[in-house]
């Protein structure tokens, strides 16, 4: 495959750069200006915001002509899973408690490794340290975390 | 003698035995968490923050400095061991500390290690308890000028010592300011970039970025080129440096002291920049430059006291300025402020128990640190053997815990999830985060001291360089910049983080 792009990384990267530049531009467009002697709430940021734009573009130019890393394959797998058992013991923790969500957590950010059985040793290994963080977190630590509305862990 | 009664302030302070149980407990659990693969100390500090809520004040620094110097030591071993470094300053550490492993004598690079971190922490220490009061006294005549000018300073430094593109620092730099924004705006009271979240009325919370970006992403970032490890754990024998290796360590431990004590003072990661310019010094002034990366004991010497004295002076504009050099002292800038401690000159007048106690109890962690861990070398080296497959969902609940914890809210997940996201992805196009987090903490700084500068000056930008302070701070930073574009100094940079490859 031949592209014009010898830099994907810094390909990449500049348009990371160019993509929240522009938001964050596109946004704070919305905020009061103001002056140098009296700066309104969109000053500072505007001015970063177009900053990191020329810096996107810098990066996308130099890309075309700087021979750099390519960007590799995307782990989709364990990206998407542990994102999912992150997202997903945010929402179980207040009505399921912290060790049942502990446990979700565990068990589908660990599905993410090609190691992953469903194997009883593992899972026993799972249960123990979901209890094991509610006693030294809640009982010894004493830290507030939501408890199982029903048997209280 | 002022340095003497402060010292001894300090010393009544850390040796209170519930002060050194906490040192004891920090030192260990730092070490603990931080021999684990994978796990550099930012990502460990900021998983037992959460212990450290309950504790007052002073205890919760002292632990905090404790897990510190632990997971730093945690890393080095883990790096002589796996030849997987936990964090970026011992990758140098893994060159010739793992070789000398497979040649038999990893017993002798720990050893060295250790003797090394504790020379280099005792010294700088020193220097710890000389320099600050002078920069504290100086700091306090700063006025909002000043302060902005020193962060132009810290920032330019980082991009000067951070590794990789200059361009990648600077774009970092600038999101980082711009993640800092979000949240209400003090002056005018305007929410900026909230998306109408009440949520992100105060900000988003620097430990769910920090979390995200060096917790999620590293762990995904793992995952995608999951490999078996050989641990060189056979027997980890004969620990004591022979008569020669003495001989060849102690003047790599001289000037990597000296060498890290300097470099950790300026912002932006020194310890980082410190062992790699220890590393490539040794390279140069050795007889036997050969030896070098097939079990060179200076390549260890070197590089891990440099490291220790580069970590140690890193507390110096932290504790003076209220001015993060490194995340990680960024991350004990937010446990100040979760204690309700205002980091900055005052801490040393108004606060001299804290200040003079923390610094002492940095040595009595050291020392804790010498003589606890080469017995405890087995247990960490069963730690490390544990497969990976089954280490990151539990280094994932200690994420979820902790940011949960900090506030009490699952927004704070949510946003830690955002950011791991986002960690990933600037792993994958070759970004290096640590620039983003400085500017995301110094962000919020910058633009009030800037505000009211110019509001002070009725809008003359002339005040930055008429004031002298000011205007030798930002000479400073020129020059510095400056010097990474002029070639030849852009070489040595080079030289000294090509190592790693």
């Amino acid at each position: 495959m031949s592209t014009p792009i010898k830099g994907q990384q810094d390909f990449g990267a500049g348009l990371i750069y160019v993509a929240l530049g522009g938001i964050a531009a596109y946004i704070g467009s919305g905020y009061r200006m103001g002056t140098g002697s009296n700066m309104g709430a969109g000053y500072f940021p505007m001015v970063l915001s177009v900053l990191l734009i020329a810096l996107g573009v810098a990066c996308v130019v130099r890309s075309f002509l700087r021979k750099g890393e390519p960007i590799g394959a995307v782990a989709w797998k364990p990206l998407i899973l542990i994102l999912l058992a992150t997202v997903l013991f945010g929402a179980l923790l207040e009505p399921l408690g912290l060790s049942l969500a502990l446990v979700v957590l565990m068990l589908v950010s660990a599905a993410a490794s090609h190691k992953f059985r469903l194997e009883w040793k593992a899972m026993v290994g799972m249960v123990v340290i979901a209890l094991a963080c509610f006693l030294v977190f809640v009982q010894l630590l004493g830290v507030p975390l939501p408890r199982n509305p029903w048997f209280g862990l | 003698m002022d340095i003497l009664s402060n010292l001894a302030l300090g010393l009544d302070t850390a040796l209170t035995w519930s002060n050194l149980l906490y040192c004891l407990i920090g030192v260990f659990l730092g070490t603990a968490i931080g021999v684990l693969p994978g796990l550099g100390a930012v990502a460990t500090i900021a998983i037992l923050l959460p212990i450290t809520f309950g504790l007052p004040p002073v205890s919760a620094l002292i632990m905090l400095a404790g897990i510190y110097y632990g997971a730093q030591y945690g890393g080095s071993t883990t790096a002589i061991l796996v030849n997987l470094p936990g964090e970026s300053s011992s990758v140098v550490t893994a060159l010739d500390g793992h070789q000398m492993a497979r040649n038999g004598r990893a017993g002798v690079a720990l050893a060295t290690a250790a003797i090394g971190s504790f020379f280099a922490g005792t010294v700088s220490t020193l220097l710890l308890a000389l320099f600050a009061p002078p920069l504290a006294d100086l700091a306090l005549q700063f006025g909002p000028v000043e302060y902005f000018s020193l962060m132009v300073l810290g920032l330019v430094a980082s991009i000067v010592l951070a590794k990789g593109s200059l361009l990648h620092a600077l774009a970092m730099i600038a999101l980082g300011l711009l993640l800092g924004m979000i949240g209400t705006d003090v002056n005018s009271g305007a929410q900026r970039y909230t998306f109408g979240m009440p949520e992100l009325a105060d900000g988003i919370g620097f430990v769910a970025v920090a979390m995200g970006i060096f917790g999620l992403g590293e762990v995904v970032g793992n995952l995608e080129d999951e490999k078996s490890r050989t641990v060189m754990m056979k027997r980890v024998t004969g620990l004591m440096p022979s008569r020669e290796d003495w001989k060849r360590i102690l003047g790599p431990i001289f000037r990597g002291t000296a060498l890290g004590s300097i470099l950790g003072i300026l912002p932006g990661g020194g310890a980082l920049l410190a062992s790699f310019a220890s590393y490539a010094l040794e390279k140069k002034v050795s007889r036997r430059p050969q030896e070098f990366g097939k079990g060179a004991i200076e390549g260890v010497a070197g590089p891990e006291s440099a490291n220790n004295a580069g970590a140690q002076t890193s507390f110096i504009p932290m504790l003076t300025l209220g001015i993060p050099s490194n995340p990680v002292m960024a991350l004990m800038i937010g446990a100040l402020i979760i204690q309700g401690i205002q980091p900055g000159p005052a801490i040393m007048t108004q606060q001299p128990d804290l200040f003079w106690g923390i610094i002492v109890s940095m040595w009595v962690g050291n020392v804790m640190l010498l003589f606890l861990n080469l017995p405890l070398i087995g247990l960490w080296v069963r730690m490390i053997s544990v497969p990976y497959h089954f280490l990151f969902p539990a280094i994932l609940v200690f994420c979820a815990i902790g940011v949960f914890s900090l506030n009490n809210s699952t927004f704070d997940v949510y946003v830690m999830a955002v950011f791991g996201l986002l960690g990933y992805l600037f792993r994958k196009v070759g970004c290096e985060p640590a620039p983003m987090l400085l500017g995301f903490i110094l962000g919020p700084m910058m633009e009030e001291f800037l505000r009211r500068a110019l509001l002070l000056s009725h809008g003359d930008a002339a005040v930055f360089v008429t004031r002298p302070l000011s205007a030798a701070l930002l000479a400073i930073s020129a020059l510095l910049l400056a010097a990474v574009v002029l070639p030849a100094v852009r070489n040595t940079r080079e030289v000294a983080f090509q190592e790693e490859g």
